[in-house]
């Protein structure tokens, strides 16, 4: 799914990433965690295609990054910092034209909102309305209408209420045993560390330690 | 100048045994020019001693062309093949370039003044669509200097570079049918009216101000490429600053 | 693809017409731009009849500035432009909607505006035909132009003075050709306006390519 050898991304000249080697396979289910400015958000947002790679080989779901970046994003699932939403649309407008961008059937919308508790009375409200963690929901729910493959998760739980968090694990899980694999930046260690497969701690744009804790999500056909 | 000849002995100088006597002979040429430019050259009939100028404006405005063009190809082979020598060469030309406008113009205005009676005539096409170019220049220098991101900063600059490079037949087109008419000398090189000693005084001027140019040009180049390589150095010892920040890391242990 | 420009051009709309900056702040902005001129040329009716054309223009430039200040804006915040990416539509289909958009917003003002300088400066339309023509042909260029630089300028710090910097140089043709075609469309001055028609649709090709071959270039950069 990711193999990166010796990645180095820069942001301006500062190298954020500063030789990672990682790799991680299908319905694993990865917490990364480390101090703040460790690299967390740049190794998720190297892994979505969005930043230059460069040194080292990096490639994701087949894809070679230095080759062919725009594929690797048009497959990945990606919640970032910000939410990427336009704040003059109303909830259902975003994920619509989010949906119809990615060419994804617009029928797949109302579920994922469903998902991800976004109550109906909320839909034809303008996203500038929403609390911060209405719109981590809706930026979920975006992520979720992809049924992407890979799921890049930076901060999943922040500014979530309790009910949120749970589903937010629920996701997660679900797309693990679904044959997913999900990447999670996290300080909520509590919650993430039993939610996780694997333990990846960043810091100083390494990766400084790196454990597996459990056996992969099993898949919903595995035998075992 | 006393910089080139003490660059030539340094190796992390800019300037070498070619940029030296280069230098050398820029000085000397343009010593030779102003004898020539000023006593040599006869005053012309209509224009008197205001032809004198020409020395300074035709070159410089040679010049400036010939530096935007290099800017255009080299923001082409940015585009294109991510070319670091051809992006320092598009960024060097483009600040040379500029000067040589701002020269060009200058003296074309001052020229003006005797000869056209007015500083400034809109109805010259050659001069507005040089002012133009130079606005767009600026515009291209301050992108440059905008900061962020080297190699996006390099990739804006180029799409400005090829911006301008292509409105600038339309620019000129514009002004041209705009006034239906201009002012501007015809080619002073071509259109036989010189003087012979005028013209020989404007081909060495020619020559003087271009082996200028060359001299500014490969000093500014490799200012930059210093630059670049001083940053690659800093990226590997910025790399293990990075990493070392591992070292005090507290976050808990999983 | 053209699915995809429908889809960024109406997004673009949309967002207009929900937030209406273009109805709420920048047509008031020109109707005050025109009022000033009056002020500056002290009312004077024939020099305020000969310089129609140009303030015209050069009211519309200003307010190509604002909309694509406007429309830049609107993808940079909240890293909606990330989205852009990820969701993987061509950078060519973003690059002729947004131009869309802003060419669309450039016409409801220009409307407007034309009915400002009958109005204040007394303005007499003779041709309407080339007047039309003209309005559409220079918005597609200054929108093209427009919504390049707009990308080029969105991930610098301090956009918003860089883009008039970079925008107004190049738009210098579009004013010089449509204030021409104007001259000839009211009658101010006697000139072959339909040539200058040319010459703005040249303009306006040319930036329509270099946007689209340039704009994909730039999306990358984010």
């Amino acid at each position: 799914m990711v193999r990166l050898r010796g990645v180095v991304a820069l942001l301006g000249r500062f190298p954020a990433l500063a030789g990672v080697d990682l790799e991680i396979d299908a319905r694993e289910i990865v917490l990364v965690q480390g101090p703040n400015g460790a690299g967390k958000s740049t190794l998720l947002r190297v892994c979505a295609g969005l930043l230059r790679v460069e040194s080292g080989t990096a490639e994701v779901l087949g894809h070679d990054l230095s080759v062919d970046r725009a594929a690797v994003r048009r497959s990945v699932g990606l919640l970032g910092h910000d939410t990427a939403l336009y704040d003059d649309l109303t909830v259902l407008e975003n994920l619509q034209f989010w949906a119809a961008a990615s060419r994804v059937a617009p029928e797949s919308v109302l579920p994922a909102l469903d998902r991800l508790g976004v109550a109906s009375r909320l839909h034809a409200v303008a996203v500038s309305r929403l609390s911060a963690g209405q719109r981590r929901r809706v930026a979920l729910a975006g992520v979720v209408v992809r049924r992407p493959t890979l799921w890049l998760l930076d901060e999943p739980h922040a500014g979530l209420d309790q009910r949120g968090r749970d589903l937010v694990d629920q996701l997660v899980v679900d797309a693990a045993r679904a044959g997913a694999t999900v990447v999670m930046a996290s300080h909520e260690l509590d919650r993430t560390v039993d939610l996780a497969t694997r333990h990846v701690t960043v810091a100083g744009g390494t990766i400084t330690a790196d454990r597996q804790v459990r056996a992969a999500e099993p898949g919903d056909h595995d035998a075992s | 100048m006393t910089q080139t000849s003490e660059n030539a002995t340094a190796r992390t100088g800019t300037g070498s045994r070619f940029t030296f006597w280069l230098g050398v002979a820029v000085i000397a040429g343009a010593v030779a020019l102003v004898v020539l430019g000023f006593f040599a050259a006869p005053a012309d009939d209509e224009q008197r001693d205001a032809v004198r100028m020409i020395f300074v404006h035709v070159p410089s405005a040679l010049l400036t062309y010939v530096a935007f063009s290099m800017t255009a190809v080299g923001s082409l082979m940015w585009i294109w093949k991510r070319s670091l020598w051809w992006d320092i060469t598009a960024h060097a030309a483009a600040e040379i370039g500029v000067i040589f406008c701002a020269l060009t113009l200058f003296t074309g205005s001052v020229w003006g003044r005797p000869t056209w009676n007015t500083y400034w005539d809109w109805g010259d096409v050659r001069l507005v669509t040089t002012l133009i170019l130079f606005l767009i220049m600026i515009g291209y220098l301050s992108i440059r200097a905008s900061g962020g991101d080297e190699e996006a900063t390099s990739t804006r600059a180029a799409v400005v570079g090829l911006v301008a490079a292509v409105n600038l037949p339309i620019v000129n087109r514009s002004v041209e049918w705009w006034f239906d008419r201009t002012l501007h000398q015809k080619s002073s090189l071509t259109d036989g009216n010189l003087e012979d000693m005028t013209l020989f005084t404007l081909v060495v001027g020619i020559a003087v101000w271009a082996a200028f140019f060359l001299w500014a040009m490969i000093h500014r180049f490799r200012i930059a490429w210093l630059e670049r390589e001083l940053r690659v150095g800093d990226l590997d010892e910025a790399i293990i600053e990075r990493r070392a920040e591992a070292l005090h890391d507290e976050s808990p242990v999983l | 693809m053209l699915r995809d420009v429908r889809l960024v051009a109406l997004k673009d709309l949309r967002i207009e017409w929900r937030s209406r900056v273009t109805l709420s702040q920048i047509v008031p902005f020109a109707a005050l731009v025109l009022v000033l001129f009056g002020f500056a040329l002290d009312a004077n009716r024939p020099v305020l009849e000969t310089a129609t054309s140009g303030l015209f223009w050069i009211t519309v430039m200003f307010v190509a500035t604002m909309a694509v200040q406007r429309s830049t804006a609107v993808e940079i915040n909240d890293g909606a432009r990330r989205a852009l990416l990820l969701a993987g539509i061509e950078p060519i289909a973003v690059f002729l909607g947004k131009t869309v958009a802003i060419a669309a917003q450039l016409l409801v003002v220009q409307v407007l505006l034309v009915a400002g300088v009958i109005v204040l400066y007394g303005a007499s339309v003779g041709q309407w035909v080339l007047l039309l023509a003209t309005c559409v042909v220079a918005t597609v260029g200054i929108a093209a132009a427009g919504s390049l630089l707009g990308a080029l300028v969105a991930g610098v710090r301090a956009r918003e003075t860089v883009l008039p910097i970079l925008l107004l140089p190049i738009l210098a043709p579009v004013l010089i050709g449509a204030t021409r075609a104007f001259d000839d469309a009211l009658g101010s001055v006697a000139v072959d306006g339909w040539a200058w028609l040319g010459l703005l649709a040249g303009f306006g090709a040319i930036n329509l390519v270099l946007g689209a071959l340039a704009y994909g270039v730039l999306l990358e950069e984010t």
